[in-house]
Order: C-alpha cells, then structure tokens, then sequence
C-alpha cells in the first residue's frame, strides 16, 4: 500500500493544477493580510458599532496575527471545499478521463486497495494544504501583525458575545481547530471521491461536490424549526465550523473566561463523530459500488 | 395667636438647623475634599474584573494613571482590556468639588456595619452633564465609600469603593464601578458561527441584568505624586 | 500443453444487450490466439472480462488454473495488456510513465531494466519526453512496453495496431512473433486487420453477435472450402444475370465482378455450366484468405448458425 500511495502522491505532485489550490491560499491570505494591514480599523468599528460608545480597547493590539487568522479561516470556509475537491474529484474520473483507469485496474491491486491509495492521498493533499494555510495564515499573521491576546465575535442564538483570550492561551486552540478542520475538509475529499467514481471527467464531480455543499450549507443556516430539528443534525455542512468551538471559551458564573477550557467539549466531540462517520459511509459506499462497477472508458 | 409665635419659633428653630446641617455637610465635603486634594498625580497596579453580560473578558492586570484635576487612564500593557468609557468617573475628585455643587444632608444609611452620612450633590450649574449625585461619607474616616451618579447624557452609574492601606490620601483598595450598557449585536451574516445545539441561555453575571455591566479594580499599589507623564493621557 | 485461459459459457448482458452469450472457449500455453468479430461482436468485452474490467454476468473465467474471481491478482500479475489505444499519463515522461505501472505489477524497478525496455520498443531517446508530446505509434510502442515490463506469462492485445503505419504494423507483428516464438509467452490478439491475423496466429475464435461462430487453428479453418473465385467474361452483367438463375446462386457474391466463394474443386463444374449458358470466359482467379472465410461466416447468407460447442 505505502508503495501505491507513494506513486499516487507522485502523480498529484507532478499536475499543474494541485498547485492552484496553494497559490488561490496564499492569494487570498495575503488580500486579507494587505487589506487589515491598511484599514483594519474600518472592520472593528464595524463589528463594535453598537457597543463603541460604551467602551474604550486597544484597536491597533485587537488587530494582531490571532485576530487575523481566525478572520481569514472565517472566510475560507467556502473557498476550501473547492479546492479539496479539485483533487480528490478527479481520483477516479480523471483516470477514466485519461484513459488510465483500465490500465490501473488490470495490475495486481484490488479495487478496494486503489479506493483506500486514492483516498489516503487526497486526505494527505488536504493535511498539507491546512499546513501550507495554517504557515501562511497564522504564522505569517504573527510576522505582520504581530501576538496579543484574540478577539472572538460570537453570535449565540438571538444573543452577541465578545469573547477575549489569552494570547498564552491561543496556539493550543489554532492546532486543534486546524485538527479538526482536516477532518472536516476529508469529508468533502471523501464526498468528491465518492462522486468521481460515477463519472468518467472530473469536471462532473467536482460541480456536484461543491453545489452539495453549498445546498447543504445553505439548509443548515436556513433556520426552519422542522428543519433544524430532523434534517440539521444529518448533514454534515452543520459541522464544518466545528473548528470554532475550540475558541468558544467557557467562563465562570461572573463570565470570567476559564484558561484552557472549552465551552462545550461534548458539542466538539459529538461534531466530530459525524464527520468521522461521514467519511466511514462515503468510503464504504466508494468501494462498494467500485468493486462492482464494470469499466468501458 | 399662641400658634403662630410657637409656629414661628419651630420654623426658626428648624431653619437654624437646616442652615447648621447645610454648614455641616458643606464642612464634611470639605474636609474630603482636602484629603483628596493632596494627591495630585499617581500611578497604580491592578487587576481589572469586566462584568457585563456580552463581554467574556479574563482578569486583567492593568495600570491606572491619575493627574490633578481629572485626568484618569487605565491601560493594559501586556494585552487587551475593555475599559467602560465611563471610568473616568471613578476619579473621586471628580465626584466632589464644593464649588460647583449644592450639597444637601439626605440624613444617614448603613454600609456594611460602617454608618455612613447620604449627601445629595446638585450641581449649580444647568449645563452640567451630571444631574444629580449621592454620596455616602464615612464621616469618621472622611472617605467615600458610595457614590451615585446620574448624568443627562451618559446614563447612571454607580462607584463603591473599599479602603484599607491608603485611606490618608483617600485611595480605595478596591472600586466597584457599576454602568449602563447597550445590548450588544453583531452585524448579521457575518460570523457562520457554530451551533453546539445548546440554547442560547445567557449567562448573566451575579447581580447584574442585560443593561447593566460592571468593572471592578482592586488597587495592589499607589505610587503617589511622583509626576505622571502627560503623554500617557 | 496446458490450458492459460479456460473460458466456460461466459455472458454480459447490458441492460438490453446482450453483449456476450454464452462463449466458451480455451487458449494454451505458447498459443497466438486470434480473437475475431465485426465491431460490436463482443471482442472487447470479452476481453475487458479477461482482464477483470468488467464483471460477467454468467460463466467462469480460468486463468493459469485458477479462477479469475477468487484470484485476480495473482493471476494479473502474470498478465500484461493493451487495451485499444494505450492512454497513459500524459503529463509524466515515458521512463516516469513506465516506472508506475512497473512497480504497480510488482516487478523489482531498476533504471537498468526500465530502460531496457524502452530500448525494446525504440522509446530509449524519448525516455524523458512527456508523453503528451508523442505521436500515436510511439504511444503504442510505450503501450507495449508498460505491459511487458515485469515479464507477463501472457499477454492480451486489444487492436494493438490501431493508428499504426504500415512499418509500425510490420514491426508489431515482428515483436508478437519474437515473443510467441523466442519468449515462449501466450499472446492473445483481437485485430480488425485480418491479414495480420492470418499472419501470426495459430488458433482464433470468430465471434458474432456475442456468439462464438467458429474455434480452432487457422490452418485448419482456412481449408480450400472457402476460395473466392473471380471471373473475367464477355459480358459480366448477362453472365451475371444467367448464374443467378442457376444453381451458383448462393455463391455468387454481390459487386460489379463475378466473384464466387466456393469449394476449388468445384470450379470445373462452375466454368462447364457456365459454357452450357453460352458465357465466354475470359478468365479465371482463385484467392483463399482468412477475410474471405470471415466475411463468409458473418454476411453471406444474413443467417449465420454458431458453432455447436
């Protein structure tokens, strides 16, 4: 299997568009970085607006590399399942695509083998695409703008919080809200996995990947009580922002945020369950229907 | 006819001794104000505890500068603090300055088991922004350990103060400023924020409603009229 | 000699296909098996079954004694393929190209043995072009090469020559002839192109509609029963216009010329009868060919009965 992967990550590395997906990263991170580093200002008063009469904060110490970053995962959360399924939707569609599939499939591998290799690989473009994001946008965050104590806007139900952490109290959430995000980001490679076996151009998956997404995203924010209560918990667009409840921190009765804690760990690990069960279904599902799938491209 | 003389005699009576309680309440003021007149700059450490139900803020260590006549900052040099704009007001100085206000004897009150004298402040000028302000004076002890305050433009806001290792320059340990705050609300549609299924139950500090937040400041040292730069304002 | 590939009542239905119904048949060890049938007879998905593509809908598939079912890859790691037109990954090099399927076949990869092969294919200069940049013969020639580089036992070609220039086909049947005959592996060959067929197979199967039309070795099959007669007469029309009332009818063969398929040693009736109805023969041809013996089989009479197995 290491063998397979090996040449697997080989062919992905040899194809001009992986690389698309690290240059539209590092494009949009540095837009971001250059537009806070000149007008950062104009966004806090905006998310202040009601409350800047009543107090006075360092807006220059807000704006710093922890503050960024969050602001820019924020906002990547639709660029990301995109770009995760330009590689992973073309597993098994571009090989058809291409022509090679009938030569894969007649080499000494199982198809159950070649789903597993085609996964693994798409799982590790995503880890690497989170570290080629977590480098530019946290760490390059902290270069430009510097370390302070963050800044969380949080909207809880009909109710708005500020939150505020402790800067000694941030990298341990960032490396597991970046955890998470891989796990959240698989299931979309293992959703455009499992499409790409239907069709013979990527092209195809990739369209279905990324309008699922957003269908679903739009049904889990779309707040219909029947909604929210029988089809909401299902799908797991509800979870991909799960990442935040890292920086949800919990407080005392006097709403003293606690160091170290999380508001709701069992929202965490309940979210990420689902995910993990998502991927479990949808790989399942890929290599069920692969192995019996006859191949005429 | 008899009435009249006794009425005449009680309203002499009463009024001498409204005038006597005025000369008295005015003397109290004074002798507070005196105290708190000789400082005339300082530079405290801190901790700073925000109580307000939309602000999840940690204790933070602060620094509180002061100069005569009413300038106050409070800044946090190693992170961020959210400082009610209102804090200015904990300057007590602020609070009494015989000049610009009438002061009446509004009789005596309780705090803890210390007995304190209720003086409503007036201010003689129309224009002021402070309407009206009660303050409960430890006569004993000549500091104060109340203060209530009610303003055209800003709302109420509510000071207690603590004493204990600076009570000759009328310094608090500890101040309790209770203000007034607006709800808090987010643009819409901005945060995707992520919904652990809880309900959005507030978590309402002890004492405190949606409108109301408070600042706390425990004082752990004074450095008392050794300059204070202007830049730091 | 023992059996490579055994194949018992094989079908595939397609939905409201059925593309191949119930073919048997067997290739032995050394053999160059020639697999026949018009486009749409079920050559390739037989073929694509053989090599696990695609799933049959009944029959077994033995290959090397084993079933193809219970053990794929230790059987398709004895097989090397080229299934149509070779399509490879036009954005690596050959020598990259040939590495990857090398170590998916489980063979030990050394530069060494690589470039060997793409020596044996005449690629050994273009090691490092992309293969974008190829042309379609050196795409075949590559095609070879990737199915012969970890040494198959057998080899199955899915209209290999497709796309080649004459020289290309010459030299493909070349290097089949040197694998059959010097390398002793099995080769398994569907072709459109006859000829080559007839050139280098010893036994083939003729499929039809899915059906199996007729097995067995090309020397045989190809016997004097089915020679194409050509006539050259005075008047080809009214010659024509007399042998399709007479008893030549069901040979006669449809065209401008008077072509008959026919058993040779029949043909001294034929020109007797053709004297009896005042037609002068000018002259006569005979040519005896695996195409005509083909087109014999699959259009001749529009009804075609299979071969009983």
């Amino acid at each position: 299997m290491w063998n397979l992967l090996q040449i697997e990550l080989f062919k992905i590395s040899k194809r001009p568009r992986t690389y698309i997906a690290f240059a539209a990263i590092a494009a949009i991170v540095f837009i971001f970085q250059f537009a806070f580093k000149a007008d950062g200002q104009s966004y806090m008063n905006l998310m202040l607006q009601s409350v800047k009469d009543s107090f006075e904060f360092e807006r220059t110490k807000a704006i710093n590399g922890y503050f960024m970053c969050y602001i820019i995962l924020n906002t990547l959360l639709v660029q990301l399942p995109i770009l995760v399924a330009l590689i992973a939707a073309d597993s098994i569609s571009g090989e058809a695509n291409m022509g090679t599939l009938r030569l894969l499939i007649t080499k000494p591998i199982s198809r159950t083998q070649l789903i597993l290799v085609k996964f693994a690989a798409a799982t590790i473009f995503t880890i690497l695409l989170l570290v080629w994001m977590a480098i530019i946008s946290l760490f390059f965050s902290l270069l430009i703008f510097g370390a302070d104590d963050m800044l969380i806007f949080r909207s809880k139900g009909d109710e708005s919080q500020i939150l505020l952490i402790s800067q000694d109290d941030v990298m341990w959430r960032y490396l597991a809200a970046f955890a998470y995000a891989t796990v959240a980001l698989t299931v979309i490679a293992a959703l455009s996995l499992f499409l790409s076996i239907f069709a013979d151009n990527s092209i195809g998956p990739i369209i279905a990947t990324v309008c699922i997404v957003l269908v679903c995203t739009i049904i889990s924010n779309i707040n219909v009580p029947i909604i929210d209560k029988n089809i909401r918990p299902f799908l797991f667009t509800s979870y991909l922002v799960g990442w935040k409840g890292f920086f949800y921190i919990a407080t005392t009765e006097d709403g003293v945020p606690i160091k170290g804690s999380v508001e709701n760990w069992a929202a965490i690990r309940n979210s990420l369950s689902i995910l993990l069960l998502h991927i479990g279904v949808l790989l399942v599902a890929s290599i069920f229907i692969f192995r019996k799938k006859d191949i005429l491209s | 006819m008899n009435l009249l003389r006794y009425g005449l005699v009680l309203t002499a009576m009463v009024s001498t001794f409204i005038v006597k309680a005025q000369e008295n309440v005015n003397a109290l003021i004074q002798k507070v104000n005196a105290k708190i007149e000789k400082v005339n700059d300082y530079t405290a450490e801190g901790k700073m505890k925000t109580k307000v139900v939309f602000l999840k803020v940690p204790v933070s260590a602060v620094k509180i500068y002061f100069k005569k006549p009413n300038r106050l900052k409070i800044k946090n040099e190693k992170g961020i603090s959210f400082v009610p704009k209102g804090a200015v007001s904990i300057n007590i100085s602020n609070i009494v300055n015989g000049e610009k206000y009438t002061a009446l004897d509004a009789g005596m009150d309780k705090i803890g088991n210390t007995a304190v004298r209720v003086v409503k402040l007036l201010p003689t000028d129309d224009n002021a922004d402070i309407v009206l302000s009660t303050i409960y004076i430890d006569e004993a002890n000549l500091l104060i350990k109340k203060a209530k305050t009610t303003t055209r433009e800003n709302g109420s806001y509510e000071l207690e103060m603590t004493y204990g290792k600076y009570p000759a320059y009328g310094l608090p340990d500890k101040i309790i400023f209770t203000f007034n705050t607006k709800q808090y609300k987010l643009p819409k549609g901005i945060t995707f924020d992520f919904d652990d299924g809880e309900s959005a139950k507030s978590n309402i500090p002890r004492g405190l409603n949606k409108n109301k937040g408070q600042a706390e400041i425990i004082f752990d040292s004074y450095i008392i009229n050794k300059g204070v730069s202007d830049a730091v304002f | 000699m023992s059996e490579i590939i055994k194949v018992n009542h094989l079908s595939k239905q397609f939905k409201d296909t059925k593309a191949v119904d119930d073919l048997s048949f067997t290739v032995n060890e050394g053999d160059v098996y020639g697999f026949l049938g018009q486009n749409g007879a079920g050559k390739s998905t037989t073929i694509r079954m053989l090599l696990s593509l695609i799933s049959p809908s009944e029959g077994d598939i033995i290959i090397f004694g084993k079933k193809l079912q219970t053990h794929r890859s230790e059987i398709l790691a004895q097989v090397g393929a080229v299934i149509e037109k070779p399509d490879l990954y036009k954005y690596l090099s050959a020598y990259d190209n040939l590495s990857i399927f090398a170590k998916m076949s489980g063979s030990k990869v050394s530069r060494e043995l690589l470039m060997q092969q793409l020596e044996m294919v005449g690629l050994a200069d273009r090691s490092k072009g992309k293969v974008e940049t190829f042309s379609q013969g050196m795409k075949q020639r590559l095609g070879i090469a990737v199915a012969l580089v970890h040494n198959p036992a057998l080899i199955i070609l899915d209209e290999p020559t497709n796309g080649l220039d004459p020289q290309g086909i010459a030299d493909m049947r070349n290097l089949i002839l040197r694998l059959s005959r010097e390398m002793g592996k099995t080769i398994l060959i569907s072709s459109h192109l006859l000829s080559e067929i007839e050139l280098i197979a010893n036994r083939m199967i003729i499929l039809h509609k899915g059906k199996k039309m007729v097995e067995g070795s090309v020397a045989e099959l190809l016997d004097p029963e089915h020679s194409l007669i050509q006539l050259e007469t005075t008047n080809d029309a009214a010659a024509k216009e007399k042998l399709l009332q007479s008893k030549w009818a069901d040979v006669l063969q449809d065209g401008n010329s008077i072509r008959l398929l026919m058993n040779k040693q029949t043909v001294p009736q034929l020109i007797s009868d053709l004297v009896g109805m005042d037609v002068s023969i000018l002259s006569v041809n005979s040519s005896h060919s695996l195409e005509n013996y083909f087109l014999s089989l699959t259009t001749l009479s529009g009804h075609v009965e299979p071969f009983a197995n």
